[in-house]
């Protein structure tokens, strides 16, 4: 641990205790921040860093502990006052108006304008702001017509705008292309210059440590590192210091010959909800035993994908076959009673009921069939019995199967879908982001039930923004941008490969497989 | 107390609202129900104080005009009757998050449905009880039923709010019947059809006097029976049975329920089916039951309204609808009793609010914290 000297350090939070109902969120919790640097808070999800930060922007009060902000001691009772103290946060989920332009949105809850809104002045004020710090926007583009990157920049100029000089970054990768996280990175050097300090809040191992001058690593609540150099410390120091063990990166994949086409994809089109076009002729086959990744930026066609292959959304042209069978604008059912499973990426909203308890939770699936129900009468007793099989089966960590999902962590309720999907024993699997929000522990547990489902035979179309998940797990990778198949790669071993990463990474920001061959990766810097 | 004291206070000691993360123990729910009508009935006290009255003399009375003895615990239950097979009918739809706020006129083409069997007639007057009941009972539900299918199918096909559907349904099935008791079925020109024939009645416990003399002059009829046969056939139908699962799914969550291969067309339209029939039952009830003819005025008396409150406080549960009925028959009888309108109202909506804010508990916990002392001022 480093001692700052006094003189430079912004923020200073010392003690901080925050507690929710049976969890301690956040325990004694130090932390420094010093003037311009970038310092990270790295953790996994729940170790309380989105918590903390909260506490510091004024969103939620510590039970116990004080801040201090340029060495006077302050208490915020809401964002306005940490704002006046120079603290800004940019949150995970933006909060912009979506159909008001950007400056609208920059100024909204401010003092100033009045009451004549004289945006023109505004527009060109925000635009020098813009400017200053790369954050290139056009003020008069509606927030809807802009991509996530750029909204998010918005985020950032709204923090600038109201004269924030510590700016709280929650997970700002997580919505961002590789290119345009370089940009990001670029636009966070441009404000430590300025003198701004940043707080870079992530679980990733490899940008805490390409980005961050200093590191605090948070597990359940409690600094396991304070104010580490980042230069000091290497990837497997600091995931020990997250998960409290050793963590193995690879997973363990047998090679297997793939079997006969399970699923069959040809030239997919369909809409997403605005009635605009998501998928643009999607071709993809999955065999039996294989695991088949679709990789690409959130947003392009893969939710619409898993929809119109699960049966929940039509297709407008093109046809999705199942062992042969078009399933393709049909009943969900159908796919349900020939072997299809799908674990959604929306758990709490698509792949669970919420108030219903974790025996109604699993019988999703199978209540139709025997045991659970025999002439339209359910056997409550065998649904149970199956639910305490799954329960023991899955690790499932909940005080009954009576208990209400609503109350189950991320990582049990995800084994509550999974057990479901899994159990119905599928010779194809749909899954989408299986692992978001889940701990270390967790997503080792998910990736080694997608590893069993291929062993088993099972066709499984894994779905996910993860590049190393999909890496280790796949044995081919598809890549999608802007509802347009991109390339397929082959994945050889389960060792990265450097310029198949960056081929990757050209292929979801929209560059086609066949050019990036012709032009070779290198002509491409 | 000056100022700082007050800021001082505020420093040490906080009011904590947090949502439950836990489920509470069985009894808390209960608990906290009976806490809130004793709070009501404290405010009610206030308020029967203030407009002059004796707030424990007018409990008592009220106590006793709903439950004071067998007679008017008959009455009572008779007010109950209906209510049952609304809110029975309301909790359905509502279990599927479907408003149907038309279980009035739901109910009142039940009554006109088993009307028309004497009245059109479909069975001559001397036909048996026997057959007279189960006949009104099947046109009852059948009428209800047509009148919940309507609403029901434009929300499935074409995606009608059904609250400005059932609601306006509601104003539909009165003038329906009105032209029908005006028209068609007039007893000498007065708004009301001829008497039924006695076998056409729903057997009443007074009828049984002669073999049990603890029986004479009991209004209670068959209804509450048939109440409580569709409240437990209701109960299994929601948690035992696949449709009533389907049913739960659909409510808590349609976009699992769509995940999970329902259909929730179907369902809509079949739900609110089920929802009209159960209505439809309450006034074959009550116009079998108590009114023995085709009357709009002794019908429309808004059961079907207060069947939405009492689905409501009942947790949509089918089995505690039956006794939410009848503290809301008493309620109503015994209103009567002190005054026609006006305190007994007011009462009755303090009661209400105070129960539906109780639910807040359920969701909240309240704790009282010491907040950290080293904050000094800033």
């Amino acid at each position: 641990m480093t001692e700052a000297t006094s003189s430079n350090v912004v923020v200073e939070m010392k003690g901080i205790v925050k507690r929710f109902p049976g969890v301690l969120a956040s325990d004694h919790v130090d932390f420094q921040l010093r003037a311009g640097e970038i310092h990270a808070l790295l953790g996994e999800n729940g170790a309380g860093k989105s918590t903390l930060m909260n506490v510091l922007a004024g969103l939620y009060r510590q039970d116990a502990g004080i801040i201090k902000v340029n060495g006077k001691q302050v208490e915020f009772s809401s964002p306005r006052d940490a704002i006046q103290a120079g603290i800004g946060m940019v949150h995970q989920h933006f909060m912009l108006v979506p159909s008001q332009t950007v400056t609208e949105n920059i100024l909204l809850g401010l003092d100033e304008p009045r009451f004549f809104m004289r945006l023109q002045e505004y527009d060109s004020k925000i635009a020098e702001l813009g400017e200053r710090f790369g954050l290139k926007v056009d003020p008069r583009a509606k927030i809807w017509q802009l991509s996530v990157g750029v909204q998010q920049r918005v985020e950032l100029l709204k923090m600038l705008y109201r004269g924030a000089n510590v700016l709280i970054m929650d997970e700002p990768t997580a919505v961002l292309a590789p290119t345009e996280i370089e940009g990001l990175f670029q636009t966070l050097h441009a404000m430590i210059a300025d003198g701004k300090s940043v707080i870079f809040i992530s679980h990733k191992l490899q940008e805490v440590t390409a980005i961050a001058d200093h590191v605090t690593v948070l597990r359940r609540g409690v600094a396991t590192a304070s104010n580490v150099p980042s230069k000091g410390v290497s990837r497997q120091e600091l995931a020990k210091l997250m998960v409290g063990r050793e963590v193995v990166f690879f997973v363990d994949k047998k090679p297997q010959p793939a079997g006969d086409v399970i699923l069959d994809v040809k030239d997919l089109h369909a809409e997403n909800d605005k009635g605009l076009p998501a998928l643009r002729g999607v071709s993809l086959n999955v065999r039996a035993g294989e695991i088949v990744g679709v990789a690409g930026v959130a947003g392009n066609g893969q939710n619409e994908l898993s929809q119109v292959i699960a049966g929940l959304r039509k297709c407008t042209q093109g046809e999705v076959h199942l062992s042969g069978d078009k399933i393709s604008n049909r009943d969900t059912l159908y796919g349900i009673e020939h072997g299809m499973s799908y674990v959604p990426e929306d758990r709490t909203h698509v792949g669970s009921a919420p108030n219903l308890s974790v025996t109604d939770n699993v019988i999703m699936k199978n209540y139709r069939k025997s045991p659970i129900s025999n002439r339209g009468v359910l056997d409550m007793g065998a649904a149970t019995k199956f639910a305490k099989e799954l329960k023991a089966a899955y690790d499932i960590v909940v005080p009954t199967v009576n208990t209400p999902v609503r109350l189950l962590s991320g990582g049990n309720l995800q084994r509550v879908i999974l057990a479901r999907e899994i159990s119905g024993h599928p010779n194809f699997m749909v899954a989408v982001q299986p692992t978001r929000g889940l701990d270390v522990g967790a997503i080792e547990g998910v990736h080694r039930l997608l590893l069993t489902q291929r062993e088993a035979g099972a066709a499984v179309l894994l779905i996910s923004e993860e590049l190393e998940e999909l890496l280790s797990l796949s044995d081919r990778v598809y890549v999608i941008y802007e509802g347009r198949i991109m390339g397929e790669i082959k994945v050889q071993s389960a060792e990265p490969d450097e310029s198949m990463i960056e081929a990757i990474g050209l292929m979801m920001t929209g560059t086609p497989l066949e050019q990036i061959q012709k032009e070779g990766v290198a002509a491409h810097d | 107390m000056t100022e700082s004291t007050l800021a001082k206070r505020r420093r040490s000691y906080r009011i904590k609202i947090e949502p439950r993360l836990d489920e509470p123990s069985a009894w808390f729910p209960a608990a906290v129900s009976l806490g809130a009508i004793f709070i009501a009935l404290i405010l009610g006290g206030i308020l029967i104080s203030v407009a002059g009255g004796n707030p424990i003399a007018s409990y008592m009375h009220i106590a006793r005009a709903s439950f004071g003895d067998i007679g008017v615990l008959s009455d009572t239950i008779v007010k109950a009757t209906p209510i049952i097979l609304t809110a029975l009918a309301c909790s359905i739809a509502f279990r599927m998050k479907l408003w149907n706020i038309g279980a009035e006129g739901q109910f009142i083409m039940g009554a006109f449905g088993a009307s028309a069997i004497v009245l059109a007639p479909v069975l001559p007057a001397e036909a048996s009880r026997w057959l007279f009941i189960p006949i009104m009972a099947m046109a009852g539900m059948a009428a209800g039923a047509i009148w919940g299918f309507i609403p029901g199918y434009l929300k499935a096909k074409f995606n009608v709010n059904e609250i400005i559907s059932t609601l306006m349904m509601n104003y539909i099935a009165i003038s329906w019947v009105n032209f029908w008791v005006f028209a068609v079925w007039t007893e000498g020109g007065f708004q009301m059809s001829p008497k039924f024939p006695e076998t056409a009645w729903l057997p009443r416990l007074s009828q049984y006097a002669a073999s049990i003399p603890v029986f004479r002059g009991l209004t209670t009829h068959a209804g509450l029976f048939l109440g409580i046969v569709a409240a437990v056939v209701l109960w299994f139908i929601v948690y035992r049975s696949r449709w009533g699962y389907e049913i739960r799914l659909i409510g808590d969550n349609p976009h699992a329920a769509k995940y999970a291969g329902i259909n929730i067309t179907r369902n809509t339209v079949w739900v609110m089916m089920l929802s009209g029939a159960l209505a439809g039952l309450g006034g074959m009830s009550e116009v079998a039951g108590v009114v023995h003819r085709l009357q709009t005025a002794p019908l429309a008396a808004g059961y079907g309204f207060t069947g939405i409150i009492v689905a409501w406080l009942a947790k949509l549960n089918p089995l505690v609808i039956i006794i939410v009925s009848i503290l809301f028959g008493a309620l109503i009888l015994a209103g009567r009793e002190i005054q026609p309108s006006g305190v007994p109202k007011m009462i009755q909506g303090i009661i209400l609010v105070c129960l539906i804010a109780s639910d807040y508990l359920l969701r909240y916990r309240v704790r009282l914290v010491r907040v950290g002392t080293d904050g000094e001022e800033a």
